[in-house]
């Protein structure tokens, strides 16, 4: 069994799918602060049967629960702070995300006007549908 | 300040005071005609569209109000590589309502956030078109007197044809409307519109032959199929003739069934049946200017 220390501050993201605690971090930007990452990878579940974990020693300010609501809003997302969980966070989808997820419709205005940004609104909640704001095409992806 | 981007964007009733006020333009035209004076209207058209273009220059010269723009992008600082928030800054400054046209879907978006006048959408890509559904939805109320309890057949190009999707949206906000879909089978209506039709339980059917449905049908919204769209040249010359409206077809059908078309009309209707009073197509271009002259009043605030 691999052991992994306590955080002092910072969260731990629970309930991963397993083999998705690398597109998080990267989602997250976790590569960018200079921060202590552990990422967990196919650990045991009676829940999920494998899991990933992702322990994050950081400022609780700087996690963006938008981001990682719209990847996988069934992750638990527990806040630490002391040593100890004081919070934990129930991830809906957010209503509008933008910069996270790119229009690949290539005639949409957004492939060629100048730093305007990548916003997608949720269309279908229940289908966990995305539409580009400004063409209204589907973000196929997240179906998959 | 308010836009225009898709017909969804004017609640039902709103869409009848439009309506109300496009035919009282038509009836009353005296009591219009400087409306707008010294106002102008910017047609910004990234692409070449003659007919949307000179219905809305049109519509503001009716309106007494005056008409600047280009015609296509290579006359336009779009040229120089402009983008689309810049150009509406400042045509902000020089107009006082904006019809825009552009081939990239969404540009009219981007031009209303960052306006400071009204934008009206005037096509974008395959994305919307809104005024062309607001004419349709005109003509219908006005040549059948409702919008509401009848059988409507789409025939031709459903999949790719932006009006054809607009309208069905459109019309599945009314009651009791009966869809009829006509198209060969590589044409169909997109599933996503098949989706919507169920989740509110509109009823439709999908068929391939004109000539089975014509007798059922209150209105006939004819398109072009254009042959490139298909496969092979073999599938085009086995159906072409199936979407095809002539003399012969319009002998099934009601006496009082409409044939409406958005134009323009390569062959899919035959000239013989222009005559005939069920033809709507060209009154629907007389409607396309009332209603963009309503449009642009209400826009304005003038209304």
């Amino acid at each position: 069994m691999l052991n992994v220390g306590k955080i002092e501050e910072g969260f731990v993201l629970d309930h991963i799918k397993a083999g998705k605690s690398l597109d998080i971090y990267e989602h997250l930007g976790l590569d960018k602060p200079d921060i202590t990452v552990a990422i967990i990878k196919n650990a045991r579940s009676p829940k999920m049967g494998k899991k990933d974990i992702l322990k994050v020693e950081c400022d609780i300010n700087l996690l963006d629960l938008d981001v990682l609501a719209f990847i996988d809003h069934s992750i638990t997302v527990n806040v630490i702070k002391n040593g100890k969980i004081v919070e934990k966070k129930i991830l809906e989808l957010p209503k509008q995300i933008k910069n996270v997820i790119k229009c690949h419709n290539p005639r949409c205005i957004t492939s060629i006007e100048q730093e305007l940004p990548h916003i997608f609104y949720l269309a279908d909640a229940e289908k966990e549908v995305y539409r580009c704001k400004y063409c209204e095409e589907k973000y196929m992806e997240k179906a998959k | 300040m308010r836009h225009l981007m898709s017909p969804l964007d004017f609640t039902t009733k709103e869409l009848d005071a439009l309506f109300n006020l496009a035919n009282d333009i038509e009836m009353h035209p005296d009591k219009y005609a400087h409306a707008c004076e010294g106002k102008i209207l910017a047609t910004c058209f990234y692409e070449p569209s003659t007919r949307t273009r000179l219905s809305f220059e049109s519509a503001m010269t009716r309106l007494g109000g005056r008409v600047i723009g280009f015609s296509d992008a290579n006359s336009s600082s779009a040229a120089k590589g402009e983008s689309v928030s810049d150009t509406i800054r400042v045509i902000s400054c020089y107009a006082d309502i904006c019809a825009m046209r552009h081939p990239k879907e969404g540009a009219p978006m981007v031009a209303a956030e960052r306006s400071g006048i009204p934008v009206i959408n005037a096509g974008d890509g395959g994305h919307q078109h809104p005024t062309q559904t607001l004419t349709d939805l005109l003509t219908i109320r006005t040549l059948k007197g409702r919008l509401n309890n009848f059988t409507i057949g789409l025939c031709g190009d459903l999949k790719f044809g932006r009006t054809v999707h607009s309208l069905i949206h459109a019309l599945s906000r009314y009651e009791n409307i009966n869809f009829v879909f006509i198209s060969p089978e590589e044409l169909r209506v997109p599933d996503y519109i098949i989706e919507m039709l169920k989740e509110k339980n509109i009823p439709f059917e999908e068929v391939v032959r004109l000539d089975e449905v014509l007798p059922t049908l209150d209105m006939l919204y004819m398109t072009r199929v254009q042959k490139e769209r298909f496969f092979n040249e073999e599938d085009y010359i086995r159906l072409k003739d199936f979407y095809v409206l002539n003399t012969e077809k319009m002998q099934l059908a009601k006496e009082d069934m409409l044939v409406l078309h958005p134009l323009p009309r390569v062959n899919e209707i035959s000239v013989e049946i222009d005559d005939d009073p069920r033809a709507a197509y060209f009154k629907q271009a007389q409607y396309g200017v009332y209603v963009r002259m309503a449009l642009i009043l209400t826009l304005l605030g003038l209304a």
